[in-house]
């Protein structure tokens, strides 16, 4: 099978959707003669032109906007946001627009619509460049959010993202862009709400999801020279959540760490626990721990940045505290 | 087809020009009613007043031509072609209503009619214009995508940043501005050194125009230069529409904030009253055509109340449909 950069399979991922249908654009800030803030467009103006691969000005409301209204008229649309801290400039036309379109209409109106955008505490990018904000859009009624990982689901997921009928968010953790991976030549689909477990085990389930699955498969390789048999999980889509992935590990193991990039309040790990805890019954003990990243605005200096986000270290002292 | 001189000075087309005038009148008026007897649950903000620039724009679309709207929405839908039955009923709430009661006067959608929302944000819907625009310029369809605003969205960051984009694109998207002199109760000169807002579109090299808001004759007419030119590629447009509204922000609201003699003065141009008189005026229609035709629209308001108050709500089993497109959560 071939080996490729997940950045090199973002690219192919949209021109194959774009080569499958003619109404699907992309606009960005950038991302037409120059390819993309990380390459990931590099190649798209020159095949498609510039009618359907448009460089924005810096308003991202506007954009976003004009993606969901040309998507509810029929269009696919996909934005390019760069970094998901520039969604925060276009929230009411993520939030209050795109995202309710489909309901509030009972379903007049489809909203094929795809954000794309790094997050990621990486690369002394501070406090404006960084941060891990995709539990927000779990939280809004109508958007899916997808966080792939390796270069072979980046493929299947972008696939299904593109191709969905409603607005999907799909997110890149800046740190894996280079990451090579066997990707096959062939177009396929990965269906959202399919979680994977990449390590199977019996004491603990550990669920990571983006970047973090790769941070918990060390600390679970490392558990296993302590006699510690850890599952990993990598929800791969946190909406759909494939719960029952999730509940089934849990229910084999009776314990639980959810390693996240993201901050603790309000955040992945209280989702899962909650999650898990409504659906198990009512006597089961389970003990739950989560993990996450210090809630503080991400510092520029390497050693804080490094500091605040959860390691394989960190990972192994927590399971062990429930143990 | 775009006809560069469209005639509505035939008696036939005035005519029907205050019939959608009237209808928007009449409908609002038993909002308002609906609102204050309770059978209108939510907050209605009403469009008596400014009938004119909805009536004069979307007289020149097509069917399937669209329309982004704001709050103050109801005359937009009916002036492109809603049913009052079904407009009235989700104001109620009603199954029977466009979006089965789950959007409610600031969310109304009629896919068949291109009307992509009213919409509960002020500025909201300036982006989504775009991407009608877009739509239709990238699949070549020949729309036209209408984008009404207010005075109050002209100071949002996308009323800006939407004109700008639709400029340097040449969306075909027709911005029109309904300066009803008040932002809910801040009036324009507290919150802007500008003029007029039709200044702001020579900012961003697109055509624009103040004009007066309450004479549907020649709102059409100059709306009907912005759609050819939308129609034809050459981009977007922007018309400043002077004009007010008779009642408060919502249904309502102490109005205390605008002076008697302000209110009194702009009740004197009722763009109703004002077509009405050019036409007995000018010997086009007679007093008793006029009369029956307002009669005929009440009639059919009142039909349309009617209609509502007996479409049953919508069944709670369905609340968790459409949140994603065909699923159920």
């Amino acid at each position: 099978m071939r080996i490729m950069k997940y950045q090199q399979v973002i690219r192919e991922g949209y021109a194959s959707a774009m080569r499958a249908d003619a109404s699907t654009f992309i606009v960005g800030e950038g991302i037409g003669r120059r390819g993309g803030c990380f390459i990931e467009t590099l190649g798209l103006y020159n095949e498609f032109g510039p009618e359907r691969v448009l460089d924005m000005p810096i308003s991202e409301s506007a954009f976003v906007g004009m993606c969901a209204g040309a998507a509810a008229c029929g269009s696919r649309a996909i934005a390019n946001l760069m970094f998901l801290d520039f969604a925060t400039v276009a929230m009411d036309q993520i939030v209050n627009q795109a995202a309710k379109f489909t309901y509030i209409s009972a379903g007049q109106f489809r909203m094929p619509f795809t954000i794309t955008a790094m997050y990621g505490l990486s690369s002394s990018s501070g406090a404006h460049h960084t941060q891990p904000l995709y539990p927000w859009f779990m939280y809004v009624p109508g958007v899916k959010v997808v966080m792939p990982a390796t270069p072979y689901d980046v493929k299947g997921l972008l696939a299904s993202a593109i191709m969905d009928d409603s607005l999907v968010m799909v997110l890149h953790h800046r740190e894996l862009i280079n990451l090579k991976g066997p990707v096959p030549e062939d177009d396929y689909f990965l269906e959202l709400g399919k979680a994977e477990v990449i390590k199977e085990g019996s004491d603990v389930t550990i669920v990571a999801p983006g970047i973090m699955r790769y941070i918990a498969l060390e600390a679970a390789n490392q558990l296993a020279s302590h006699k510690i048999s850890a599952e990993v999980i990598d929800p791969r889509t946190l909406i759909p959540l494939d719960e029952q992935t999730i509940l089934a590990s849990v229910k084999k193991t009776g314990k639980l760490v959810v390693v996240d990039e993201g901050y603790s309040t309000c955040g992945f790990g209280a989702e899962i626990i909650a999650m898990v805890n409504d659906r198990m019954p009512v006597r089961t003990k389970i003990a739950m721990r989560r993990l996450h990243t210090l809630s503080v605005p991400t510092p520029y200096s390497p050693p804080l940045e490094k500091a605040i986000i959860p390691d394989s270290k960190k990972i192994i002292n927590t399971v062990m505290e429930i143990m | 087809m775009c006809l560069k001189s469209k005639n509505i000075q035939t008696p036939d087309e005035l005519l029907s020009l205050l019939k959608k005038m009237l209808r928007i009148r009449y409908f609002e008026s038993a909002a308002k009613d609906s609102v204050l007897n309770g059978k209108i649950p939510g907050a209605c903000h009403v469009y008596i007043g400014e009938e004119a620039v909805a009536v004069g724009v979307c007289n020149l679309l097509n069917k399937d031509d669209y329309v982004i709207s704001t709050h103050r929405g109801h005359g937009h839908c009916l002036a492109k072609g809603a049913d009052p039955k079904l407009l009235m009923a989700e104001l109620f709430g009603r199954s029977d209503g466009y979006c089965q009661g789950r959007g409610g006067s600031m969310h109304i959608f009629i896919k068949e009619l291109g009307v992509l929302g009213t919409n509960g944000i002020v500025g909201g819907g300036l982006p989504l214009a775009l991407g009608a625009g877009m739509h239709a310029k990238l699949n070549k369809t020949g729309q036209v995508a209408v984008c009404f605003f207010g005075d109050g969205a002209a100071n949002q960051g996308t009323f800006h940043e939407s004109i700008n984009l639709a400029a340097i694109q040449r969306l075909p998207v027709i911005f029109v501005c309904e300066n009803n002199l008040y932002a809910t109760a801040t009036k324009m000169t507290e919150v802007t050194l500008t003029k007029q807002f039709a200044d702001r579109a020579q900012a961003y090299g697109i055509p624009g125009k103040t004009l007066d808001g309450n004479n549907v004759i020649s709102i059409g007419k100059e709306a009907n230069e912005a759609v050819c030119r939308a129609r034809e590629g050459k981009g977007p447009s922007f018309l400043e529409c002077l004009t007010y509204r008779h009642l408060g922000h919502y249904v309502g609201e102490n109005t205390d904030y605008r002076p008697k003699e302000e209110v009194e003065m702009w009740l004197q141009k009722d763009p109703i009253v004002m077509l009405k008189k050019y036409l007995v005026d000018n010997g086009l229609i007679k007093n008793e055509v006029i009369s029956q035709l307002e009669c005929e629209m009440k009639n059919q308001i009142d039909a349309a109340v009617v209609f509502a108050s007996e479409s049953p709500y919508p069944e709670i089993s369905d609340v968790n449909r459409h949140v994603f497109v065909n699923e159920v959560i």
